[in-house]
This record gives structure tokens, C-alpha cells and sequence, in this order.
């Protein structure tokens, strides 16, 4: 009968016998996808060069990538998009007016040494676009600290250079930052849209939380770190942020500017460098939070981000050891092991 | 389905002692005789599915893979039980005597775990049971054959739970039923109206919501401990096909020599819940359904996340055999391939366990067995929901299994 007609050899393997259909690759494509709104403002904001400076630093990704594991004869891994997401995140997290070989060396530093030298996706301590960004900001100083104003490229004129809101903020304060923007619903409101120096993909907010959105509704996100970083920066801004003492600063001026969104949403959020225990998150992020906060107010630089996040890459193990997801049939106080 | 030509009757179907023959090759045999008698307390007896002539004692692939001693019986199409009685007043029979005859009705498990259904009814003194639970979530995908009965035989069901009820000296009996078979709550609700102290709860539908811990937690609250049995909390669950049998075998004095049997997947023509004798074979299930479609490539004996895939179809259906999966080309998907974690905490959100498969099966592959015990390693009950969401395709379930086997033979 029919059943001897399938002759052929049944595959054997061991349960589960049906997968989802997520992947790596579609995980990474699709952070890749939600970034395209903030990446589409930059454009704007500040023009051709964004593309150029964005697509070395892809380039520069995919060939550091390639190169690696080439070399150390493991197999291609560029199709499942967490090259190219570094590539991205890492050009969207630079000055529009870099020289080109700033993006090419720190998509280096990025790829071949923070993720491949330490055993390629999945096994990097440190967030690899961030490690190229803080790389290159540490060598070339300079060119990483020169902001030009937006839209100023897109239109053909000069670019002019200009301070970015927190570093017009640390040096010459609040007042100057109002005057500058006009009035506070000026200010709040071009540092929502996005209409200010900075990173190329960083400045704006509204498209960040487009795409953040967009993740969470596919649940590749979920809302603690973000959340946890984000109400710990209001928080410590308002207490510490202002010039007239205690309770004085303005959270939201603080929660608008900087890396701050790109970094709480598609940063800490790294799955390979937060921790993957929900109450371990909210640790992770409230130390984003602190560090990005003690850096803007205490340290050289007047954004801390970057480094808020890659110091906190350095305590996920440690937060992931001792806060262990509950297990079923022990109660909160008791500790099994 | 009709019985088929020739049975192949495994001597061990369930968790414990193998039984002994007790018929020789060429003894004639009736339907429900009693061929292997059990050799422990954990044991249960097997039966002859039809009657006929003991034609031999083989070995036989099991589930597993592992080859087991079997009889064969080729049936002479008569379909003569043996002397069976009806007893319509079951219930007014002593514990004891309830007890005794699921014993000798063979009866196990039919869930798939296969432990023996007289031994889960004798808990320990020092544990107080108080409530009893049929399993109805049938939470594995494909599978319906629970569901099935449910729908056709809700009263005997009712009556099964009564007799476990009586037998454990308990009020209060629950049936819990994923809310994806509405038809079977409906009917289990008719059946179970008149009778005091049984109660139908429609479960939420996820996946595994039928393993006991789970139904237990669902229905009641009470969480099992890490290592304990649902006797810790005060409960004992049984299988909805269990249920029935015990019914049979109770008012009748049936042993159980048939099952309902889930046949599905795109790679068979007709699917459907038959009733199969035990020791009928998968090729006769396949032939009955109609055979093949196009592309068969996996044939999986139990439920797609915690069943076995055969490499011949010479298996029998044995009391645990919930049912016979077979899964075409579209549907197959291959799991040679993984890559390194992403830590992208999938597994955790999923365990329904609350461990961290994903820290598992990193330190099983990296070989740090002694270090998953701090990860609570035996807890795991093997239901695979993290291998299922795992992006990185990770054989997370077996790095488990393998840390678990190693740790057990040191």
C-alpha cells in the first residue's frame, strides 16, 4: 500500500519536532528596519553625508566581519544581519561630518575586535557598536566633538559648527540653551523632532520612539530597561541637574538630548550584553541611568551614555548570577541552590 | 479502526519491571487474556488485543528506539473476549478492590508517561490527598485524542474520575480543559452537572498547560516544589483516556487492550482518532488513515514537542501511545543547524519551569555539567517550549537531557 511506496529513510531527531519561525536573521533585520525612521532624520537633518558616513561604517562592518571569519575558518555569518545592524547603529551614532576613515576604523574596532575576537554573536561583553564609537571618539577627539548645525548641509550652505544642547547645557547652562532655541516649548519641541547638533541618527526622539514602537509591539523589546533608565535620568536630573540647587534641573531637556533614546532603546537593549532576567534589566538600566548621569554632571564629557552602557555590559554577568528568574514551586524569599 | 491481522504486544509498556510471559508460542489465546504478568509492585500486566494464536516471542523496536520482548498474536478474526462481567454497582465496591481491579486491568498513564495507574492511586500515608484531576488540556499540539473522548464518552470519563475519587477517599475532583475545545467542556459539564464535589475549569490555552504542574498551578494555585510530586500538594492526576479505562475496567472487568490513538500531520491522507489496539502496528495506523501523502519525512510517536521520531514504522502502539505524528516536508523543519546563544531571554520568558534554559544549555555545551545544578537542571521536565522559541535554533532540550544523564551517572 501507499505506506510502503515511502521507502525513503525517515529523518530522526530529537524532540521538539516543531520550531517557531523566528530567527536570528529576522530578529536582526527587523531592529535593522525600525532604525530606518531615526536614520531617514538624520538624512534630513543633515544630508548626504549622513548616507556616506552610515553606509562606510556598514561597509566597514560586514568587510570586518567577513575578513574574521574568513580568517579563522568559521562560516560566513553576514546574512543574519547582526553585522550590518552594528554597521548601522554605529554610523547612526557619529558625527554626519567625520572624516571617512573614522567609520571605517571604528566598524573595525567594532566587528573584528569587541565581537569577533571574543568568539563572534553571542559571546561579546561589550556592546560592539558602542566600543567602536568610544574607540574612535578616544582617538580623534576632534572630529567626533565637531557638531554642525542641521539642515544647514541639506540646503547647500556652510555648514556652521555649533555646541550640542547638553554641551551648550554643562558649559554655559539653561539660560543660554533657551536663548539659543527661543523659548522651553521651542526647545522641547525641536529636541523631540530632532533639530539639533548631535549624532547623526541620535537627535530625533519622535522617530527613535517610531521605531521602538514598532519593536515592542513585535515584542523584541520589552519596556525594562528602557523604562528603568529613562525614569532614572528624569529622576536624578531633576534632583541634581540644576544650577540653583537641589530639585532645580529640567528632566526633560536631559531625556530628549544626547544618545540618550537611541541609547535606553536600541543600545542597553542588546540582547547579547544586557542581562535576560527581567528584574536584572531594571538593575542594568537604573545603572545606565546613574553613570549617564553622573557623566553629564560631574565628568569631561557632557554625554554619558556611551559609556553608562558599556560600563554596565561589564556587571551583566554578574547581575544575571544572582538575580535568577524565580523557579516554579519556591517562594520569593527562598533561595535554591 | 478494525484489528489488524497480527498484534505485537510489548511486555514492557510502562515505568518499571518488565513483565514475564505467561503464554508459549502456538497457545491459543482469547481477546483480554492475560499474556505478561507483572514482576513488581511498579508493573502492570499486559493482555492479549485479539484473539487468536501466540504465534511468537520477538523483540520488538519500542518508542524509543530501544528493542523490546514482545508477543505476537495473529488474530483469528474471532473477537472472543474472555469471561467478562458487568458489575452496575462499581461504586459500592470497596477501595481495595477498585484498586485491585485497575491493577489487573494492566492499566497506566495514557498520557505518555506510562506509570502505573494502581501505584499512583496507593500514595504514602504521610500524604494527605485532597483533590483529584483529570487532565483534559491535551496541550500538545496535533494531538485530539483526548479531546475526542471527551466529546464522545464524557459520561464514562465522569464515572472513571468518580471510581479514583472513591478509591483516594476524596470530595473534590477538578477536569481541566484548555479553552480551545469548547465542545468538550460543554459536554464534560453536561456529564459532571449531577454529580456533587466535580467541577469542569476551562484553562487558558498555552502550551504545556497539561503538564501536571502546570494543570495543578492553573486550576488550584498550588505550586508543586522543586523535586516534589502533585501528591506534595495534595493531588494526583490522571489522563482522560486513563479515566475511561479505569471506567472499563471497573464496570466491566476490562484490561486495557485499546486506546484512542491522535493519527495526523499533512504527510497522511486521512487523519483521525482511532481506536487501535495495543500492539497493532504504526504501518497499520498509517495503512488505516489512508497512508501517505506526498513527502513524508518525520514519523513522531506522541505529541510534535516532547514525542519520538521513529526510523521504522514497525513500532507498536503500546498503552502509552498518545499519538502518531507524521510530519510532511512542509512542515518538517530541520534542527541540524544552531548557533551560539543570543541571550535574547526567549527561553526564560517561556520556561514554565522559571529556569534559564538559555544559561542550561550554554554550560551544557560547553561541558560545565556540575554547574547546572545551580541553574536547577532536574527540574526541567523536558516539555521544550524553549527549544521551540529559541531564534539561534539551539538543541536546548537535549544540551539538557545530556547534563542531566551525565550528573545522574556520577
Amino acid at each position: 500500500m501507499a505506506v510502503e511506496r515511502g521507502r525513503q529513510e525517515l529523518v530522526v531527531t530529537v524532540s521538539p519536532h516543531i520550531r517557531s519561525e523566528e530567527t536570528v536573521g529576522r530578529i536582526m533585520w527587523t531592529v535593522s528596519l525600525s532604525l530606518l525612521p531615526a536614520f531617514m532624520m538624520g538624512v534630513y537633518f543633515f544630508g548626504p553625508r549622513a548616507v556616506y558616513v552610515t553606509a562606510l561604517s556598514i561597509v566597514g562592518s560586514l568587510f570586518s566581519e567577513w575578513l574574521v571569519e574568513k580568517m579563522a575558518g568559521r562560516e560566513i555569518t553576514l546574512k543574519d544581519g547582526s553585522a550590518f545592524l552594528t554597521g548601522l547603529l554605529l554610523g547612526m551614532n557619529l558625527p554626519a561630518t567625520v572624516p571617512f576613515y573614522i567609520p571605517l576604523v571604528g566598524s573595525f574596532v567594532a566587528v573584528a575586535i569587541t565581537k569577533q575576537l571574543f568568539g563572534g554573536i553571542g559571546y561579546n561583553i561589550f556592546n560592539p557598536a558602542l566600543m567602536g564609537r568610544a574607540f574612535v571618539l578616544i582617538t580623534w577627539p576632534r572630529a567626533m566633538t565637531t557638531w554642525t548645525e542641521p539642515t544647514a548641509a541639506f540646503v547647500g550652505l556652510d555648514a556652521k559648527t555649533t555646541a550640542t544642547p547638553l554641551g551648550l547645557l554643562k558649559e554655559e547652562g539653561m539660560q543660554r540653551l533657551l536663548e539659543v532655541f527661543g523659548d522651553k516649548m521651542s526647545l522641547y519641541t525641536q529636541l523631540f523632532l530632532g533639530h539639533r547638533a548631535g549624532s547623526l541618527g541620535e537627535t530625533s526622539v519622535v522617530a527613535i520612539l517610531i521605531g521602538a514602537a514598532f519593536l515592542r509591539i513585535r515584542r523584541y523589546i520589552t519596556w525594562h530597561i528602557p523604562l528603568s533608565y529613562l525614569v532614572t535620568v528624569a529622576v536624578l536630573a531633576w534632583i541634581f541637574g540644576g544650577r540653583e540647587g537641589l530639585f532645580t534641573g529640567d528632566p526633560v531637556v536631559h531625556l530628549l538630548s544626547g544618545g540618550l533614546m537611541l541609547g535606553a532603546f536600541f543600545m542597553a537593549t542588546d540582547y547579547v550584553t544586557c542581562p535576560s532576567v527581567r528584574k536584572g534589566q531594571i538593575v542594568f538600566g537604573i545603572g545606565c541611568g546613574f553613570l549617564t548621569m553622573l557623566i553629564r554632571l560631574k565628568a569631561g564629557y557632557p554625554e554619558g551614555v556611551m559609556f553608562a552602557i558599556l560600563l554596565m555590559n561589564c556587571f551583566t554577568p554578574l547581575i544575571d548570577r544572582n538575580l535568577k528568574s524565580k523557579v516554579f514551586g519556591t517562594r520569593k524569599e527562598e533561595k535554591k541552590g | 479502526m478494525p484489528p489488524p491481522a497480527r498484534v505485537y504486544i510489548p511486555l514492557i509498556q510502562h515505568i518499571g519491571a518488565p513483565c514475564r510471559a505467561v503464554v508459549e508460542a502456538g497457545e491459543a489465546v482469547k481477546k483480554g487474556q492475560l499474556i505478561g504478568e507483572p514482576t513488581g509492585f511498579v508493573s502492570a500486566p499486559v493482555h492479549a488485543s485479539v484473539s487468536g494464536r501466540v504465534e511468537a516471542l520477538v523483540d520488538v523496536p519500542s518508542a524509543t528506539g530501544r528493542m523490546v520482548p514482545a508477543v505476537v498474536i495473529e488474530n483469528d478474526g474471532e473477537e472472543e473476549w474472555v469471561q467478562l462481567r458487568d458489575n452496575p454497582d462499581y461504586m459500592s465496591l470497596p477501595p481495595e478492590v477498585l484498586r485491585e481491579k485497575i491493577k489487573a486491568a494492566g492499566i497506566v498513564g495514557m498520557g505518555g508517561a506510562a506509570f502505573p495507574t494502581h501505584v499512583k492511586l496507593s500514595p504514602p500515608k504521610e500524604k494527605t490527598i485532597d483533590t483529584v484531576f483529570i487532565n483534559g488540556a491535551e496541550c500538545e499540539p496535533y494531538l485530539t485524542a483526548d479531546h475526542r473522548l471527551m466529546v464522545e464518552s464524557a459520561a464514562e470519563v465522569i464515572e472513571g474520575l468518580k471510581i479514583i475519587m472513591r478509591i483516594l477517599g476524596v470530595e473534590k475532583g477538578y477536569v481541566g480543559i484548555e479553552a480551545n475545545k469548547p465542545d468538550a467542556i460543554e459536554r464534560m459539564r453536561e456529564a459532571a452537572s449531577a454529580v456533587p464535589g466535580i467541577e469542569v475549569v476551562e484553562l487558558e490555552m498555552k502550551y504545556p498547560q497539561g503538564a501536571e504542574k502546570m494543570l495543578i498551578k492553573a486550576v488550584t494555585g498550588r505550586e508543586v516544589p522543586p523535586g516534589g510530586l502533585p501528591m506534595d500538594v495534595g493531588a494526583v492526576v490522571q489522563n482522560v483516556g486513563t479515566a475511561f479505562a479505569i471506567y472499563e475496567a471497573c464496570r466491566y472487568g476490562k484490561p486495557l487492550i485499546e486506546r484512542v490513538v491522535t493519527v495526523t500531520g499533512l504527510g497522511v491522507r486521512n487523519p483521525g482518532n482511532p481506536r487501535a489496539r495495543i500492539g497493532a502496528t504504526v504501518r497499520d495506523l498509517i495503512e488505516e488513515a489512508g497512508g501517505f501523502s506526498d513527502g513524508p519525512v518525520k514519523v513522531v510517536l506522541g505529541g510534535p514537542m516532547m514525542g519520538f521520531a521513529q526510523y521504522t514504522l514497525d513500532v507498536p502502539v503500546t498503552k502509552g501511545t498518545s499519538g502518531v505524528l507524521v510530519l510532511s516536508e512542509k512542515e518538517y523543519v530541520s534542527s541540524e543547524k544552531f548557533s551560539p546563544c543570543i541571550r535574547c531571554g526567549r527561553c526564560i520568558d517561556a520556561c514554565p519551569m522559571g529556569l534559564m534554559p538559555s544559561m542550561l544549555s550554554i554550560l551544557s555545551e560547553k561541558g560545565f555539567y556540575e554547574e547546572t545544578r545551580e541553574y536547577n537542571v532536574f527540574d526541567c521536565f523536558e516539555c521544550g517550549t524553549c527549544a521551540y522559541v529559541c531564534p539561534s535554533k539551539r538543541p536546548i532540550v537535549q544540551f539538557i537531557r545530556l547534563a542531566k544523564s551525565l550528573l545522574k551517572r556520577q
